[in-house]
């Protein structure tokens, strides 16, 4: 590989999908005439707490009615200070998770500064317009970009509609199949302030109740140890919740259950 | 019709030298070493937004010495180069060493094919996993390629500034002493360095996936003390 030069005047500047176009390279483009089920990604959520905000994800990913993969991730750092979770078509989710993380670190590189978290949203809303004619074909992909405003010094939301619309959200939202029923049980939890353990306890009853009603939706499989990804963005950034801490409190929620009668 | 006079090939590549030269000697100089913990980079730099070190990748920094608009576009084609690697590829794909190369073909066709040569001296650096991976490449102002294994200064009056470093270097130096050192090197004699003056950066194995860091000048002032 040589190195890429452009004439001034002609360059690409900081953003990295220009410089893919411009080196003959189409991103996120996928031309299909015929309809077929792809991987579908599905349940995600993100709630503020107190110190940010909270993210997580089941773990399933579905074909039609069969289950494609049991340890899919469906939470990504963006960068230092923000997180994005995907819903949706499984492939073109991954590849612009990809994308939008080289495209935030190329820019803090090239420009020596990183963008505002309001610039990254808006940044992820291109990308997802530009994503509409795939969208139309069924390869939708919807997801959900939260991270800490350094500026603001609180934690902030983002949800997107097929066409790039950004719609910030002031404490919680959850999407993709099982979303609804996420939603419902974080709404009903929720108070201004919560602490950490309270923040991620409602993530993970999002999860398990969205996992009891629909079939797309994976809950806490026991069996081989596999538990919802779950993060926090901070001041102190994007951390991944350990795995052991996501299966404890797992734990307690179905002993909490079964304490107040509930068939787990 | 005129005839151009005939001067030597010898005598064009001398002049462009010593043009190249020149320019670059203008410029303070840069120093980097290898310490305990990863890469130390340092230069004297009283501008705080116009870097003379950068970070290219997980792994590999850049520095440059000589015109700042060129350099820079050197820098900003390195970045675009190992983030097109490492898109189309993979991160850990992305080594020092091609990108080293592909510094030296485009600096090296300058050199030869076009008006004035490049006046900017660079290094490409990149840690290992485990002490003793580092490489340092010095890719000079006609392309040509140097592979350091434990120090280097890049700029005017190297040589001095060499023989300095040289005498305060140990291998598997903490980072203060590292720091020390870069300095006590970069110092003329009879001036003094303080922290506000000084650009330094590490590329250091316990920072996670981008080694990369910059210190700020609280920091370096708590370690040159």
């Amino acid at each position: 590989m040589t190195l890429p030069s452009f004439p001034p005047g002609d360059d690409p500047g900081p953003s990295f999908s220009t410089l893919l176009r411009r080196s003959g390279q189409e991103p996120l483009r996928v031309q299909t005439e015929t309809a077929f089920t792809p991987t579908h990604g599905t349940t995600i959520v993100a709630l503020r707490y107190a110190d940010g905000v909270v993210m997580a994800g089941d773990r399933r990913a579905t074909e039609g009615y069969a289950i494609a993969h049991r340890s899919i991730e469906k939470v990504f750092p963006a960068d230092r200070h923000s997180g994005v979770s995907i819903a949706g078509a499984a492939g073109p989710a991954m590849e612009m998770v990809k994308l939008f993380q080289t495209e935030l670190e190329h820019y803090e590189k090239v420009e020596g500064l990183a963008l505002s978290l309001e610039g990254k949203a808006n940044k992820l809303g291109q990308m997802i317009r530009d994503n509409l004619p795939m969208a139309m074909q069924g390869l939708a992909v919807v997801p959900i970009f939260a991270g800490f405003d350094l500026r603001r010094q609180k934690g902030r939301i983002f949800k997107y509609d097929l066409t790039g619309g950004r719609y910030e959200e002031d404490d919680f939202h959850a999407n993709g199949s099982g979303g609804r029923d996420a939603r419902t049980t974080i709404k009903l939890g929720w108070r201004e302030g919560i602490d950490r353990a309270a923040a991620i306890e409602l993530a993970i009853g999002g999860l398990y109740e969205a996992a009891d009603e629909d079939s797309a939706t994976g809950g806490p499989d026991v069996v081989r140890g596999i538990y919802p990804t779950v993060a926090t963005v901070t001041t102190d950034g994007f951390d991944r919740v350990p795995e052991d801490e996501v299966a404890q409190r797992f734990t307690s929620l179905i002993e909490h259950k079964r304490e107040e009668g509930h068939q787990p | 019709m005129t005839m151009p006079f005939y001067v030597a090939p010898e005598q064009v590549m001398k002049d462009r030298a010593d043009y190249a030269r020149k320019g670059i000697a203008r410029g303070r100089a840069l120093a980097a070493l290898v310490y305990g913990d990863g890469i130390l980079m340092a230069a004297e730099n009283p501008s705080q937004t116009l870097h003379k070190i950068s970070e290219i990748y997980d792994r590999i920094a850049f520095a440059g010495v000589g015109k700042y608009n060129e350099y820079d576009s050197l820098r900003i084609a390195g970045v675009r180069h190992a983030d097109l690697k490492g898109f189309a590829y993979s991160r850990e794909d992305v080594d020092a060493r091609s990108l080293a190369s592909a510094y030296a073909q485009i600096l090296g066709q300058i050199f030869t094919h076009e008006m004035k040569p490049m006046e900017v001296e660079i290094l490409v650096a990149e840690v290992g996993d485990k002490a003793g991976d580092e490489q340092l490449f010095h890719v000079l102002y006609d392309g040509s390629v140097v592979d350091e294994t434990d120090l280097t200064v890049l700029g005017g009056e190297a040589e001095a500034i060499l023989e300095r470093l040289k005498a305060g270097y140990r291998p598997e130096m903490p980072l203060a002493d590292a720091l020390k050192a870069a300095t006590g090197a970069l110092t003329e004699q009879g001036k003094t360095l303080q922290a506000a003056d000084l650009e330094v950066a590490v590329l250091s194995r316990s920072n996670g996936r981008r080694a990369f860091r910059r210190l700020e000048d609280d920091e370096m002032a708590a370690l040159l003390r």
